[in-house]
C-alpha cells in the first residue's frame, strides 16, 4: 500500500536480505481500521503513547510537534469521551483543532457527508477525525479527501483508537498481551468497540472469549479465532481481562433481550462472577456504562476496575496516532 | 578517542563542573537521548565522588521539539522516546549533556523543552565532542574534545552501555572510519 512497505525495502550491500528492522512509521496516512495495522505498527503506537504519557505530568502540558497543523473533529454522533479525548490530544500537540458537531452545523439542513467534507477540504485541514453513524463513512471520506482521516467510530463497524487504548491499558497492567485470556462480554452484535478489539487482540496473540445472549452474538464469530459462549461464568473462569460492552439501549428496540433486569441477572458482571477470574484480573469498559445493566456498581467502582486508566490512556494513545499519521506523505 | 581518553575527558569535565558551580549546590544533570543520557549518568557517578552528594540526573527526548518535524516531504516520523525528569528544575543549575555538538539545533530544541518543565537558575552545556559547523548561536561550556571535521564526514560516539565499547570515530562518507 504505502511506500514504507518494509518487505520491498532493499538493504544496501545485502541484496534480498530483510533484517529485522525497528519500525519508525505507519504505512498509511489514515487510520480507518485496526485490520490495516500490522503487529509492529501497533507496538510503535503503544511505545509512542508511552512517551506521550509523560507530557501530562509536566507543568506545561504541551509540545510543539503539530504546530501549524489544522485538525477538524467532525462528529455526526453524540460523544463526550472520544471527542474531548481527541481535542485534548490535539491541543497537547499544539495542533489547531476545530469541532464540528452535527447539531450546530449545516448537516441538519440536509447537506451530505461528501458536500460537508468538500467544503471543509476547501479550508485545507491536515487531518479529519470522523465519527459517523454509517459503517464505512471514514473509508469514503478518505477516498475523496487530501487530509488524513481518523476513524473515531463508524456505525457498527470499528472504533480503532478505542481498541488501541484498550490494548495499551492491558499492556500497561499485564506487561504483554500475547497468551492472556480476555473475555469480551455483552452486546457483541452492535459493538464497533468489539470489532476493533477483536482484530487488535487476535493480532497480538491473545486468547479471546466472547460472551453474550445468543441474539447478540454475531453468527460465525468463531471464524475469527475466538471461543463463543452464552455462559458468563465460563468466559470469566481464569480470565486475565474482562472487557464489558455497553448495552446500547437505543438499539434494543428489536427485542434482543427480554428486559434489562433479566439481562443483568444473566449477563451482568457481579462481584461473585469476578471471583471466578484470575486474582489480578482487570475489568474494562469503554463507557458510557449502564450501572445495574451490564455491570454492578461494586465492580465498576471496585479495585479491579481500570476504566479511568482507559480514559487517561486514551489521550496518550490519540496523541501517538496523531503524531505518527501527521508525518506521512500525501496520497501515493 | 578511545576508552581511556574518554574516561579522562569526563573526569576533567566533572571537576570543571564542580569548580564552576561551587560545590554543586542545586546542580542537576540532564542527558539528551540517547547517548547524552549515558554520559550524564557517568558524570553523575564521578560528581558523587567529587562532591560526596548525589546529583539528580534526568533524561530528555527532544523529538517533539525538533525544528524539522513535518518539514521532510516524505518519510516516517522520528521515533519518540521517553523523557524522565523526576525532579523539579525550578531554580536548579541545569547542566545539559550531549554526545556531539554539531549544528546546535538539538540544543535549541532541548532549551525549548526544558523551559516547559520550569524556570532553572541557569543552563550550562557539556558535550563530549564539538565537531564545529554551527548553524545557531550556541556554544558549549565544557567540551571533551574539539574535533575539526568536514561536512562530508560523520562522527560516531560509541558508549559501552549501548554499543559495547567506548570510542569516538570519524567516518569519511561511506568509508570504514578511523578513531578520532
Amino acid at each position: 500500500m504505502g511506500p514504507f512497505d518494509t518487505s520491498r525495502v532493499a538493504v544496501p550491500g545485502e541484496p534480498g536480505a530483510t533484517p529485522p528492522k525497528l519500525r519508525t512509521g505507519l504505512r498509511s496516512r489514515h487510520l480507518l481500521s485496526v485490520g490495516d495495522l500490522e503487529g509492529d505498527e501497533i507496538s510503535l503506537i503503544f511505545d509512542t503513547a508511552e512517551a506521550m504519557k509523560e507530557i501530562e505530568l509536566r507543568p506545561i502540558k504541551k509540545v510543539p510537534a503539530l504546530r501549524g497543523k489544522t485538525i477538524v473533529n467532525l462528529f455526526y454522533e453524540p460523544s463526550t469521551r472520544t471527542r474531548t479525548s481527541f481535542e485534548i490530544a490535539e491541543k497537547r500537540l499544539s495542533a489547531d483543532s476545530l469541532n464540528v458537531a452535527v447539531a450546530g452545523s449545516s448537516m441538519v439542513k440536509g447537506e451530505t457527508l461528501f458536500d460537508t467534507a468538500r467544503n471543509l477540504e476547501a479550508m485545507a485541514p491536515d487531518m479529519i477525525v470522523l465519527r459517523h453513524q454509517a459503517s464505512g463513512a471514514p473509508f469514503q471520506l478518505a477516498s475523496i479527501c487530501r487530509a488524513g482521516v481518523i476513524n473515531a467510530g463508524d456505525g457498527m463497524h470499528e472504533h480503532p483508537t478505542q481498541a488501541l487504548l484498550d490494548g495499551f491499558t492491558i499492556r500497561a497492567h499485564k506487561g504483554q498481551i500475547e497468551g492472556l485470556k480476555i473475555a469480551i462480554v455483552g452486546d457483541l452484535l452492535h459493538s464497533r468497540v468489539f470489532r476493533s478489539n477483536l482484530l487488535l487482540l487476535r493480532a497480538l496473540g491473545a486468547e479471546v472469549w466472547v460472551c453474550g445472549p445468543p441474539t447478540l452474538i454475531p453468527p460465525g464469530i468463531e471464524r475469527f479465532g475466538v471461543t463463543a459462549t452464552t455462559r458468563l461464568d465460563e468466559a470469566a473462569e481464569g480470565a486475565d481481562v474482562i472487557m464489558m460492552l455497553r448495552i446500547q439501549r437505543e438499539r434494543m428496540l428489536g427485542h434482543f433481550v427480554p428486559s434489562l433486569r433479566e439481562y443483568f441477572m444473566v449477563y451482568g458482571l457481579t462481584v461473585e462472577r469476578v471471583e471466578r477470574a484470575k486474582p489480578d484480573v482487570i475489568i474494562m469498559h469503554p463507557g458510557p456504562m449502564n450501572r445495574g445493566v451490564e455491570i454492578a456498581s461494586e465492580v465498576a467502582d471496585g479495585p479491579y476496575s481500570v476504566m479511568l486508566d482507559q480514559v487517561a490512556n486514551g489521550v496518550a494513545v490519540r496523541m501517538a496516532v496523531l503524531y505518527l499519521l501527521a508525518g506521512n506523505p500525501d496520497e501515493m | 578517542m578511545d576508552a581511556d581518553l574518554m574516561g579522562r575527558a569526563l573526569t576533567r569535565i566533572a571537576h570543571e563542573v564542580s569548580e564552576r558551580n561551587r560545590g554543586g549546590h542545586e546542580l542537576a544533570l540532564i542527558g539528551i537521548r540517547t547517548r547524552g543520557v549515558v554520559i550524564a549518568r557517568r558524570l553523575a557517578d564521578k560528581l558523587l565522588d567529587i562532591l560526596r552528594a548525589p546529583v539528580p540526573t534526568g533524561a530528555l527526548d527532544i523529538t517533539l521539539y525538533r525544528d524539522d518535524l513535518m518539514r521532510q516531504p516524505v518519510g516516517p516520523q522520528p521515533v519518540v522516546r521517553q523523557t524522565e525528569i523526576s525532579f523539579s528544575i525550578d531554580d536548579k543549575r541545569i547542566v545539559l549533556v550531549d554526545d556531539v555538538l554539531y549544528t546546535g539545533r538539538t540544543i535549541r530544541a532541548a532549551l525549548d523543552a526544558l523551559i516547559d518543565f520550569g524556570r532553572p537558575q541557569s543552563i550550562q552545556l557539556i558535550v563530549l565532542v564539538d565537531r564545529g559547523h554551527r548553524e545557531l548561536p550556541i556554544k558549549a561550556d565544557y567540551v571533551g574534545k574539539n574535533l575539526p571535521t568536514s561536512l562530508a564526514q560523520s562522527v560516531q560516539v560509541r558508549m559501552q552501555e549501548i554499543d559495547g565499547c567506548d570510542e569516538v570515530v570519524i567516518q569519511d562518507d561511506k568509508s570504514a572510519g578511523r578513531q578520532a
